[in-house]
């Protein structure tokens, strides 16, 4: 199975052909496990190998074998309860905050498996969004900075963290429009503001990896079409993986898809493909509407 | 109308009246007590009796100064031990605890809060008095620490407990360890709450008499340091209402204007903030 | 490597020791022994507070036996100390004040939770509130100077002429004494009544008030006949938590009980409380055997107040477990 890019190229405008030949060498499901040896050599960032995942005596998770492309929007879709929220809260070790819970496979992330490593770094390097926007109750500032005091890191010295709130700012598309009240209640935006705000606070400490969970959800369409301009330019340093009921959204918004349901990995493929041409039939009755 | 129909709005307007006028009844011996106190004690609350110390025994004038002090000096000690274990234990039962620990905890807190004061005293006694053969201001303290604890500690726990799991999740997804979370994202947003009951508990503690009476006992002079006996004014009042000397009532009056005017405006300011503030931030 | 099936669980077992050590330079672990040690401060307070009530009342307890519940004589002279007078007044005291309080308190309580417009409710309970604050001293502090002499003329000879001839208000009337001191309790606890019993009426879930009024009852029928009795376990539990308050009532009582150790029928003669006569007489105490015993009326004071005070949580956790959640 020939490995015929070194980079599958994720734009959507791109012919099918080198991308996609690269990509089902890869991602069809089971994968047998030499060729992750192979896989290696690509942009992959994220590796996800045989995933059991239970809450007590609930398997929620079966067998999950994925891989996360770099700078590129990979959708996780499926219907209620299906396990991708989940599946996206392991990737930074998120489900750790709840008891009961317990977690069998490997997740690798460039290489170095996250379990081995310091979780609060893992933290720093994969960040995350959540459904409904959780500012902390401080200034529009000092949610941003947040981050990056207690991290630590070498912006937090005040004239640099000012530049880097801005940035961040800039980056969430949100800046222009506080840049005047930025110690302000962060209480003070609208949703979609302070949805826009949280991806600036997770910007802020520039990780590698953006987890979002159904980013959207809780927001009126304009705002929603504000956060998905948002992720198409962020996708060009970012990977980005995102977790949506909306599935015109994860169309609009994704380069690769996958597909779950009842805690297993149905199907995953290159987005174009997987809602034109889907291999299951399972996908193609849930893209049309007949369940979930 | 039938006629039993009339009865059963009859009764109906009738229960409603007794019990407004419970109510009322309850409600108006708030004013009565305010309004008799401001009619006896208002004309002895004057400068002397903030700067003067008691007269000698048998002569009229003098103040309360050293038992204001003292009652200041008793306080801070009881917020220095009673906060900091009521805080810190309430941020383990919210935070840390599992089943048994937090369980045992909460249950000797509520034994604690349950305890008359006087018993409170008697420990204290035990403990403080007992084994260095005098009355001291530490030993007043200790009492009166030991009876803000629980409240103090449940508090801590309940508005800890209210702050939202999407704003810890928020600082833990940030890379925010679980000590850095609480310290720098839910204690903050829990202060407020917690600085009221601290304030309520204090003035409760404020205006107890029974646990100083054999521990920090009284002194009708000033107490310097730490370690003798000192005045208080909830003790003050005692000794001077029952005592036989009528300018000793009118300034136990007086004395019990001030404590009281303390204690309510505390109450009053902390409550109102607190439901005011109740929900300062919801978007 | 990639024998990454599922049974190994290769990623399973390493990262959990690691972790902890993890958690523990990265200062959680150290937070969280902080955090426990004084949680544990307060457990050991209250094994502490027992320890010494039980030590120190060794020598009475010893001295007197059991014999010390019943016996009559108070005699610090002669080294003859009994319990009985204290516990007759304390419970005489308690029980006057939650006779008068309880349907004082109740009425209030049904009235502020069921009946009494919202803004009315929350203004009126605000105030009950601050009644609850007021500490007991000053409650002492009017009962001898308004009530005793109130009592001492127009009222108890009043009650003297038209009930004299039960046992209960006969002998001289002082002004101070059993009767003065019951209504002073009965002031005081009627706040906490009225907020304990509140709370637990408005835990009652409003489908069986809705449910009453649909059938076409009227407001009060609704309230006495739906709503109270699913409330009544928590309602006897205010009640017992009131009657706790009472029991341990020191200042407002030592004030006007009177101080006499003697146990008579009479609500006019004066008496004594375990609170009151160690208010009294704690720092006065000569002689280990006068301190024991009266740390020994300390330990039963606690204890009556603590199985009280269980009994009491019990009611209430009986109701609120059928509704939300009622903070005492």
């Amino acid at each position: 199975m020939p490995q015929t890019s070194a980079k599958p190229a994720y734009n959507r405008e791109s012919s099918e052909s080198s991308a996609t030949g690269a990509m089902e060498t890869v991602l069809k499901p089971p994968v047998p496990s030499g060729s992750h040896q192979t896989v290696l050599e690509a942009p992959l960032r994220m590796h996800i190998r045989n995933l059991d995942f239970y809450y007590g005596k609930l398997h929620a998770l079966h067998s999950i074998n994925l891989q996360i492309a770099a700078n590129g929007v990979t959708a996780l879709i499926g219907p209620s309860g299906c396990g991708k929220s989940t599946l996206i809260r392991t990737f930074n070790r998120m489900h750790e905050t709840v008891k009961g819970t317990r977690l069998e496979g490997e997740i690798l992330l460039d290489g170095e498996d996250i379990f081995t490593q310091d979780v609060t770094r893992l933290r720093r390097r994969v960040g995350m969004v959540f459904q409904r926007p959780n500012p902390f109750p401080k200034s529009i500032f000092e949610n941003v900075a947040y981050g990056l005091r207690i991290n630590g890191l070498p912006a937090a010295r005040h004239g640099r963290l000012s530049d880097a709130v801005e940035h961040s700012l800039q980056r969430a598309a949100l800046w222009d429009e506080v840049k005047d009240q930025l110690h302000k209640s962060a209480y003070a935006l609208s949703g979609g503001q302070q949805q826009r705000l949280c991806i600036a606070r997770a910007l802020a400490v520039d990780p590698e990896m953006l987890l979002l969970d159904e980013p959207c959800s809780a927001l009126d369409p304009v705002n929603t079409a504000k956060i998905e301009e948002l992720l198409f330019h962020l996708k060009q340093n970012c990977t980005l993986v995102i977790v949506t009921h909306n599935m015109q959204q994860a169309a609009r918004v994704s380069d690769a898809t996958a597909f779950l349901l009842n805690g297993e990995l149905i199907e995953f493929r290159p987005t174009p493909q997987l809602f034109t041409t889907p291999s299951d039939p399972r996908t193609e009755a849930y893209i049309t509407g007949r369940f979930g | 109308m039938t006629l039993r129909l009339f009865w059963r709005k009859s009764v109906n307007a009738l229960m409603l009246s007794l019990t407004g006028l419970c109510a009322l009844v309850a409600v108006s011996v708030l004013f009565f007590i305010l309004g008799y106190l401001v009619y006896h004690g208002g004309r002895d609350v004057n400068w002397d009796f903030f700067t003067k110390l008691p007269k000698p025994v048998g002569e009229t004038g003098g103040g309360m100064a050293n038992a204001i002090v003292g009652s200041g000096k008793l306080l801070l000690l009881a917020a220095l031990f009673g906060i900091p274990v009521g805080l810190l234990g309430g941020i383990y039962l919210a935070e840390f605890g599992g089943r048994a620990v937090p369980f045992v905890v909460r249950y000797t807190a509520d034994l604690l809060n349950g305890v008359p004061s006087i018993v409170i005293g008697i420990f204290a006694y035990a403990v403080m008095v007992l084994p260095v053969h005098h009355f001291s201001t530490l030993a007043g303290g200790f009492a009166l620490g030991v009876m803000m604890i629980p409240i103090v500690l449940r508090s801590t726990e309940q508005f800890l407990y209210a702050v939202p799991r999407s704003m810890r999740e928020g600082a833990m997804a940030l890379g925010a360890s679980k000590w850095r979370t609480i310290s720098s994202v839910v204690l903050p947003a829990a202060s407020r709450g917690i600085l009221t009951a601290a304030l309520l508990a204090l003035a409760r503690v404020a205006g107890e008499t029974a646990p100083l009476l054999f521990t920090a006992f009284g002194n009708r002079f000033w107490s310097p340091g730490w370690s003798q006996p000192i005045a208080s004014l909830p003790v003050m009042i005692f000794t001077y209402a029952v005592g036989p000397y009528e300018d000793w009532h009118e300034q136990a009056w007086a004395a019990g204007l001030v404590l009281l005017g303390l204690v309510l405006i505390t109450n009053i300011v902390v409550r109102s903030v607190l439901s005011r503030g109740a929900s300062p931030h919801r978007s | 490597m990639a024998t990454a099936n599922t049974t190994a669980n290769a990623a399973g077992l390493p990262w959990r020791p690691r972790a902890l050590i993890r958690r523990a330079r990265s200062g959680d672990e150290i937070a969280r022994l902080i955090t426990l040690a004084f949680a544990l401060v307060v457990v050991l307070l209250a094994v502490l507070l027992v320890e010494q009530l039980w030590i120190n009342s060794a020598e009475s307890r010893r001295h007197f036996g059991l014999a010390f519940l019943w016996s009559r004589t108070w005699d610090p002279v002669f080294n003859q100390f009994g319990a009985l007078p204290f516990v007759y007044g304390t419970l005489v005291t308690s029980a006057l004040g939650l006779l008068i309080a309880v349907p004082l308190g109740l009425g209030a309580a049904i009235f502020l939770a069921e009946l009494a417009p919202r803004r009315l409710s929350d203004s009126l309970t605000f105030l009950i509130d601050l009644l609850a604050a007021v500490p007991s001293v000053i409650y002492g502090l009017l009962g001898v100077f308004i009530l005793v002499p109130l009592m001492r003329t127009p009222i108890q000879p009043a009650l003297k002429r038209t009930l004299g001839f039960t046992a209960l208000f006969q002998g001289p009337a002082y002004g101070i004494g059993l009767l003065t001191a019951g209504l002073v309790l009965a002031v005081m606890i009627v706040p906490f009544i009225i907020s304990v019993s509140r709370e637990v009426l408005l835990a009652v879930p409003s489908d069986q008030r809705e449910a009453a009024l649909a059938l076409g009852a009227t407001r009060w029928e609704a309230t006495w006949k739906a709503v109270v009795p699913y409330a009544r376990t928590g309602i006897m539990g205010s009640i017992f938590l009131a009657l706790a308050r009472a029991l341990g009532e020191t200042m407002a009582v030592t004030m006007v009980i009177g101080n006499n150790p003697r146990i008579s029928a009479s609500l006019f003669s004066p008496g004594y409380s375990i609170a009151a006569v160690l208010a009294n007489e704690f720092s006065e105490a000569t002689g280990n055997l006068y301190l024991s015993a009266l740390i020994e009326l300390g330990l039963v004071l606690f204890l009556l107040t603590f199985v009280l005070n269980g009994l009491a949580r019990l009611l209430i956790l009986l109701t609120t477990s059928r509704g939300s959640t009622v903070h005492t």
